[in-house]
């Protein structure tokens, strides 16, 4: 819960309530992209962007290497699995 | 990916404990026991087991386990509110998927879902939104948990329900506070600690201000650290020089994550929707003023508290628990008389051992076997 994973944002699909789409090594959802953008990092500019997703919201930008030592700190820990397994079948009555 | 190779250099890491073993000679509190440093967050704990952190490091010191895993000081009498919630026909119980073995006074989430209840594991408030939008008909009650870090993920969440008019979402929130935990640590007449690694991604919401009083009123030094091996090796390292030094300041070992001042937006959502309460109930630790949030009257449609009627009871931890000395680093896990026997990760009497972040369920997981330091 506390550590996060990073992902990067591959399409902005509500810039007004600041929701974009987002790559987890392979599954895509939806983020809330609120606390990475402001004045002078709209939205609209976040196509590209690395970030560290914490529990469906992109809590700040990384750069790419940081992300991809995250990955692998995520993979050691055995959570990597666990996180992208409660992504793909969250809400589901029979998760 | 050789970046990887190159930050778990195992050069570096030798480095690093030969500087800490040399500092641990050095300094002399004038006490009979070893320094010891209390790792906050739960993320630590998981990382320090799983690379064999402990083991590596000098018997002039100890790292102790702090209370920074949320599901693990979670009471058993939220827990039962939980199920009762989760019982009401018309509700969707909406939670992280940790929380559904913790054991209650009578049963988990997971029991009361076998037995009709409607739970639903969700990896986001955002997917608990979702669920309210899709049974309009139905009660969706999201059971909010964690520090500051998932703190804003369910401010916002509540803000966007307001926002799209969705009345039939609602929050049953059991969001802790830090700073008051670690006050009350410090508090503690049986307090052994010396310095503390600081939680990272906590810090990258809050900032470096509101850790300044274990400075100034208490002489601590805190670091706040990331969460590879190497970055915890060097957080330690860091307070132990503090210590040899005779400082004791509030330093960032993760500033590539932590700013200084946090995230001002996040900041802004969690002071919008919640307030401090008076006190709040953790397991092991019994109640600790100003440790937990309630949602603001201003949103008072959203608080399941408000909105549903819960028992609220206060549960006595089981007695043979021993989780509050385990918390406060009076004893280690292992010393606990259910530790390994009637408590396992199976079958968890204490909370401790529910998740992988606890301390209890770590020294199970990792703590018996000898783990090869990185890179070798």
């Amino acid at each position: 819960m506390c550590l996060g994973i990073p992902g990067k944002i591959v399409q902005v699909t509500d810039p007004e309530n600041k929701l974009a789409l987002v790559d987890v090594a392979g599954v895509r959802r939806q983020i809330n992209i609120a606390c990475i953008v402001d004045e002078s990092h709209p939205a609209e500019s976040c196509v590209g962007d690395w970030v560290l997703v914490h529990v469906g919201f992109a809590m700040i930008r990384v750069d790419e290497n940081e992300a991809a030592k995250t990955l692998a700190l995520l993979e050691e820990l055995g959570n990597m699995q666990d996180e992208l397994d409660a992504m793909r079948h969250s809400g589901r009555p029979d998760a | 990916m050789k970046y990887v190779d190159e930050f778990r250099d195992p050069g570096k890491a030798a480095s690093l404990i030969k500087r800490i073993e040399e500092l641990a000679r050095k300094i002399d509190l004038g006490q009979a026991r070893p320094l010891h440093i209390m790792e906050v967050c739960g993320g630590h704990t998981h990382t320090i087991f799983r690379y064999g952190i402990k083991q590596m490091l000098p018997e002039a010191m100890e790292l102790v386990h702090g209370p920074g895993c949320p599901v693990c000081v979670l009471p058993m009498g939220r827990v039962d509110d939980c199920v009762a919630l989760a019982e009401h026909p018309e509700v969707i119980f909406a939670t992280f998927g940790d929380a559904m073995r913790v054991p209650g006074s009578k049963k988990s989430l997971l029991q009361a879902r076998a037995e009709g209840a409607d739970v639903r594991m969700v990896y986001s408030p955002l997917d608990a939104l979702d669920l309210a939008r899709r049974h309009p008909a139905r009660e969706v009650v999201f059971f909010g948990l964690g520090f500051e870090t998932t703190m804003p993920s369910t401010a916002l969440t509540l803000l966007q329900a307001e926002r799209e008019g969705i009345r039939n979402f609602s929050l049953f929130c059991n969001h802790i506070t830090i700073i008051p935990t670690i006050k009350a640590i410090l508090e503690s007449p049986d307090l052994e600690l010396d310095g503390f690694i600081g939680p990272g991604h906590v810090s990258m919401i809050i900032g470096m201000q509101p850790y300044r009083f274990i400075a100034e009123q208490y002489q601590k030094p805190l670091v706040i650290t990331g969460f590879e091996p190497l970055d915890i090796l060097q957080g330690i390292w860091m307070v132990l020089k503090q210590l040899a030094e005779g400082r004791h300041e509030i330093e960032n070992q993760y500033q590539r994550i932590v700013p200084e001042e946090g995230n001002r937006t996040a900041q802004d959502a969690v002071n919008r929707v919640f307030e401090l309460r008076e006190f709040f109930e953790w397991r092991g630790l019994g109640s600790i003023d100003h440790s937990g949030v309630r949602v603001r009257k201003e949103y008072a449609w959203y608080d399941a508290e408000r909105r549903f009627s819960i028992p609220n009871l206060k549960i006595a931890d089981p007695k043979a628990c021993e989780c509050g000395d385990v918390l406060k680093g009076i004893i280690k896990p292992r010393e606990c008389k259910v530790f390994g026997t009637s408590c396992t990760p199976e079958t968890p009497l204490g909370a401790l051992m529910v998740s992988s972040e606890g301390a209890c369920a770590a020294y199970y997981t990792y703590g018996r076997t000898e783990i090869a330091k990185p890179g070798v």
